[in-house]
């Protein structure tokens, strides 16, 4: 209501970079009111300034997009071609999609994927479970129950960009973490009191751990969320958004909420929580696990043989819930391929989890 | 009174799945003594419109916060939020930013 002559009349507010065009979203990061065209050119700069800042990626090195068809990894992919060619990065950029082999549920993301592969012409490959693991996800549903599967969807994920990026002879990945994601791990990490994923969860980029691992960096660490799905859906970006339909993680669930209440209560606590996470020092004489490599794939572990082995050796034996639990002293048993007793199948065997 | 207003919803982001998984909706919001605000749309959406699982979408008198309100293409925070004051043939969008990235 204008004060003046008590008519409904909204003025609208003005960019407050370049003060000619109206102002179509509030940063959380800054407070400041800022046009379409100004909105772009911050959000793309801010990547490209961390970027430079973090050293992410060196001329001539082929890089691989973690895509899921999702709002982060279209961003990233459109942002990182983008920037690509506008600062001459000499990146050879193309994108990576895993394809858990879930009816229904990958079908229409894996076509956003392909979608985007043509708007930014960029080469794509999909990996699937199937050929990394022999396992679809349907298979793997059929034999545990729905109660576990989760398990075996978050660890073979994690290896299946890893065991992709490796077959594909590329440097780095790139995934979409944004800020939120990393404020949301940070807060994960402590309340779950893992020290050693706390220290590590900050980090913008990952050194290579091991040759079954390839190295990986977020150059959305730092971009709100807010930001990424306004920045898609001004740039009209291409999109799919769903839950993973074998049960959503509950607990993390809880945790992105408090910091969505925390946000709309004051914008600045995911940076503030990235921040503590960021300085947070541990005291000499603290017990870290010892990182070492999987003996039969290569990949960190600080077992043996790592999660992901243990859940394939269980599905392929027929013993699902293997790697459920803990099972460590049985990993020399399983490596050298000695039979298990009667006892131990039997209790590896149940399916009434 | 003031008359009837038409306004054009719109959901996407995954807030769809609340909705039926219908993203568009044209609506008429009946004629009331004073003007539509937005508090009153989200009272609105919520009794005529939501299908399922309410608190994914209102929380409060408010939405849920990780949802992003557009009001003819404008975030909402630049417009008054839930004071705003609806017009004929005003877009409304919500966008949901915790589904899957
Ligand atoms: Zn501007
Ligand atoms: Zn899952
Ligand atoms: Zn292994």
């Amino acid at each position: 209501m204008c004060i003046c002559c008590f008519s409904k009349v909204k003025m609208p507010v003005l960019c407050s970079s370049c003060a000619k065009k109206r102002a179509v979203l509030k940063r959380p990061k800054t407070g400041h009111s800022l046009c379409k065209d100004c909105f772009f050119w911050a959000f793309e700069e801010e990547v490209h300034r961390t970027i430079m800042a973090a050293k992410l990626f060196k001329p001539g090195e082929t890089v691989g997009i973690a895509a899921s068809g999702g709002k982060d990894s279209t961003v990233l992919a459109h942002v990182m071609k983008l920037l690509n060619e506008r600062y001459s990065y000499g990146l050879e950029l193309m994108l990576i999609s895993v394809d858990e082999g879930i009816t229904g549920y990958r079908d229409d993301s894996l076509e956003t994927v392909k979608r985007n592969q043509e708007q930014y012409e960029l080469p794509l490959k999909i990996v699937s479970y199937e050929e990394l693991y022999g396992w679809t996800m349907d298979a793997i549903v059929k034999q545990v129950g729905l109660k576990n599967n989760c398990t075996f969807c978050g660890v073979f994920r994690r290896q299946a960009l890893d065991r992709g990026a490796i077959i594909l002879k590329v440097d780095k990945i790139c995934t979409g973490h944004n800020a939120d994601d990393v404020a949301e791990t940070v807060l994960m990490n402590v309340l779950r009191g893992d020290i050693a994923r706390l220290r590590r969860c900050t980090a913008i980029s990952t050194a290579s751990e091991g040759e079954g691992v390839v190295p990986r960096c977020k150059p959305l660490k730092y971009a709100y969320e807010k930001e990424i799905v306004l920045y898609a859906y001004f740039k009209k970006l291409d999109y799919f958004s769903t839950e993973c339909i074998y049960s959503p993680n509950a607990y993390r669930g809880y945790a992105r909420t408090f910091l969505k209440d925390l946000e709309s209560i004051r914008p600045s606590s995911i940076m503030d929580v990235i921040h503590s996470g960021e300085n947070l020092s541990v005291r000499e004489g603290v017990k870290m696990p010892v990182q070492g490599t999987c003996s039969r794939c290569g990949y960190i572990s600080s077992q043996a043989l790592c999660k992901s082995c243990v859940l394939l050796e269980g599905l392929n034996r027929g013993l699902p819930k293997l790697g459920i639990g803990k099972h460590h002293r049985l990993h020399d048993k399983i490596l050298s391929q000695q039979p298990l007793t009667e006892k131990e199948e039997r209790k590896l065997k149940a399916v009434d989890f | 009174m003031a008359a009837p207003v038409g306004v054009h919803l719109e959901f996407g982001g995954g807030a769809e799945l609340l909705f039926n998984g219908v993203k568009e909706h044209q609506v008429t919001l009946p004629s009331q003594s004073d003007p539509w605000d937005m508090k009153q749309l989200l009272v609105w959406i919520r009794r005529n419109l939501l299908k399922e699982r309410p608190e994914l979408f209102v929380q409060g008198d408010t939405v849920r916060p990780g949802i992003l309100v557009l009001i003819n293409d404008a975030d909402w925070e630049l417009m008054g939020e839930l004071e705003y004051q609806l017009e004929d043939q005003d877009n409304i969008v919500f966008i949901s930013t915790l589904h899957g990235g």
